[in-house]
């Protein structure tokens, strides 16, 4: 049974005030919160078995080396990869993408064609763009309707023999629209480009399946659903991954080195130079623990909840607009009032313990397509309640009455 | 007026507000009184960098002393430049250069603006002094 109130025990941040006012937390689509379980995790890490990994002979390096593999295990399992060492461990979303696009530089040439959805963040954007600076490749943008939904016929006539790649994010973190990823990987292969999904704000709310999917590459950031920052996962199929060149050399990504050759390390090592994250990793594997107890399904069905309510409610504010209004959505609500700027909005909102998010959400594309500045964005993760809906709208009024 | 005199006057109008939130609705009247600049400078050249809202800042010699007029899209950083317009428009251009601008501290702005707000309010102070220097250059 999901209990909201029980689980917000789980998270001590919510206790606390913001200027006075008990913390309402509404931007979870930037970073999300920590619940003890996985603090606990930290604690544990650095109060008993702190050790570098994979290299030690000692008991400890053994335990944290045991730790962290057990940690790759549980995103393998979480996220129905085939092999585990198709699990890379990274800094993050950003990183892991900037993985890929290196690697692909040896591998695109002059004229060929990489297609990236209008909805992405800068950071789907710009490494791609140094990508076709540095190959000669075309960048070619797949367009999106009023919604915030992409234009599938158009897709369809982009796809090409030309096109190598194809990126787009499966939840957008400006709009809240949920991709329809499983029909852009299988008809970006029917011409035999790789894709690559940046699952970045889908992976809180939904449990992708790598293997159904059958997509080539897919990014996660711990700090998105209930882990730390600073860690993350590259998925990679196994024939790209040999593929790609490794991205940066160090310790650990070597299997000989002498002064005139070096062997790389099987996977994941090759892609893992240096000491990694290791309590990060080991963390992240804790969060999905987490976020499986309580269960996926009913995670998603109650944000919906929220966001259904949210969004009547908000609507009730005469010339509220919400940006994103796609039938398939994640619990995120951007939205302007009239010619009020955002930050405005966001400036009065957090004197009343409210923290959303304003601007343009490294997202600038998508506010030059509505011809906006930026959004007030609220997103709701499964701790939240109506209640907190009620102090945002309440907020809201408040903000606009004073503003306008 | 003498820009420590405005500056002092200002500081005592806002220790009369007994919270921020009526701080903030102090600074919203103030940016909905703020005189436009002129459409003509809203040019992006005059743009200040390192605010997130755009604010456009013009700066005109009458006389011996400095005019100046601003807008931003954001009404509250209108409010804040409304202060800092206040304090130092209508003033002789050394005088902008030498005064302080610790009356910013005293009402507790920046403490109360987001990091990214305090930047951009550290910015346009630099600014408006950047603009007396380059009026006193002409001066002399």
């Amino acid at each position: 049974m999901f209990n909201v109130a029980k689980i917000r025990k789980d998270f001590p941040i919510l206790n606390r005030q913001v200027n006075g006012k008990p913390l309402v937390y509404l931007d979870n689509a930037a970073t999300s919160q920590t619940p003890k379980q996985v603090i606990d995790v930290i604690v544990d890490y650095y109060s008993n078995y702190n050790a570098n990994i994979h290299r030690g002979v000692h008991a400890l390096s053994q335990e944290a080396t045991d730790k962290y593999e057990q940690a790759r295990q549980k995103i393998q399992r979480h996220f129905n990869v085939a092999k585990s060492h198709e699990v890379i461990f990274t800094s993050g979303t950003t990183h892991a993408i900037n993985l890929v696009a290196n690697g692909f530089s040896s591998i695109l040439k002059k004229g060929d064609e990489i297609l990236v959805s209008a909805m992405e963040h800068h950071s789907n954007i710009v490494p791609w763009q140094m990508l076709a600076e540095r190959t000669g490749a075309v960048l070619k943008v797949i367009p999106m309707n009023q919604e915030g939904e992409l234009l599938m016929n158009t897709y369809q006539e982009m796809l090409s023999e030309k096109v190598k790649l194809v990126f787009c994010n499966h939840v957008s973190n400006a709009l809240g629209t949920i991709n329809p990823i499983e029909k852009i990987i299988n008809m970006a292969h029917d011409v035999g480009a790789a894709v690559l999904i940046d699952g970045a704000q889908a992976a809180p709310h939904i449990k992708a399946d790598m293997q159904k999917l059958d997509v080539d590459f897919y990014t996660v950031s711990a700090h998105k659903i209930c882990g730390p920052t600073g860690a993350g996962m590259l998925y990679g199929k196994e024939e790209w991954l040999n593929k790609l060149p490794p991205y940066q050399g160090g310790g650990e990504m070597i299997a000989e080195v002498t002064f005139e050759k070096t062997t790389y390390a099987d996977l994941p090592h090759k892609f893992e130079a240096g000491t990694p994250n290791i309590c990060g990793g080991i963390a992240f594997g804790g969060a999905l623990d987490y976020m499986n107890a309580i269960g996926f399904e009913s995670i998603a069905e109650y944000e919906h909840e929220l966001l259904d309510y949210a969004t009547k409610k908000l609507l009730e504010i005469d010339g509220l607009k919400i940006y994103g209004t796609a039938k398939n959505k994640t619990s995120v609500i951007s939205f302007n009032i009239d010619n009020i700027h955002p930050y405005d909005i966001g400036t009065i909102l957090d004197k009343l313990g409210i923290a959303v998010r304003t601007g343009h959400h490294c997202a600038q594309p998508i506010m030059d397509f509505y011809k906006i500045p930026g959004t007030v964005r609220a997103s709701f993760s499964f701790y939240n309640t109506k209640e907190e809906v009620d102090i945002l709208v309440e907020g809201v009024k408040r903000a606009k009455n004073m503003l306008l | 007026m003498k820009i420590k005199e405005i500056q002092e006057e200002i500081v005592d109008e806002f220790s009369m507000f007994e919270d921020w939130m009526q701080r903030y609705e102090y600074m919203i009247e103030l940016g909905k009184s703020l005189p436009l600049i002129d459409e003509k400078y809203k040019t992006d050249d005059n743009i200040i960098k390192g605010c997130q809202s755009k604010v456009w800042v013009h700066a005109e010699l009458e006389d011996d002393k400095l005019i100046f007029t601003a807008d931003s899209d954001a009404i509250i950083t209108k409010g804040i430049i409304a202060i800092l317009i206040r304090a130092f428009s209508n003033q002789k251009p050394q005088d902008i250069i030498e005064a302080d601008t610790e009356f910013i501290d005293e009402i507790g702005l920046k403490e109360h603006l987001s990091p990214t707000r305090a930047n951009g309010l550290v910015s346009m102070i630099k600014q408006l002094k950047l603009y007396a220097v380059a009026y006193q250059t002409q001066l002399n």
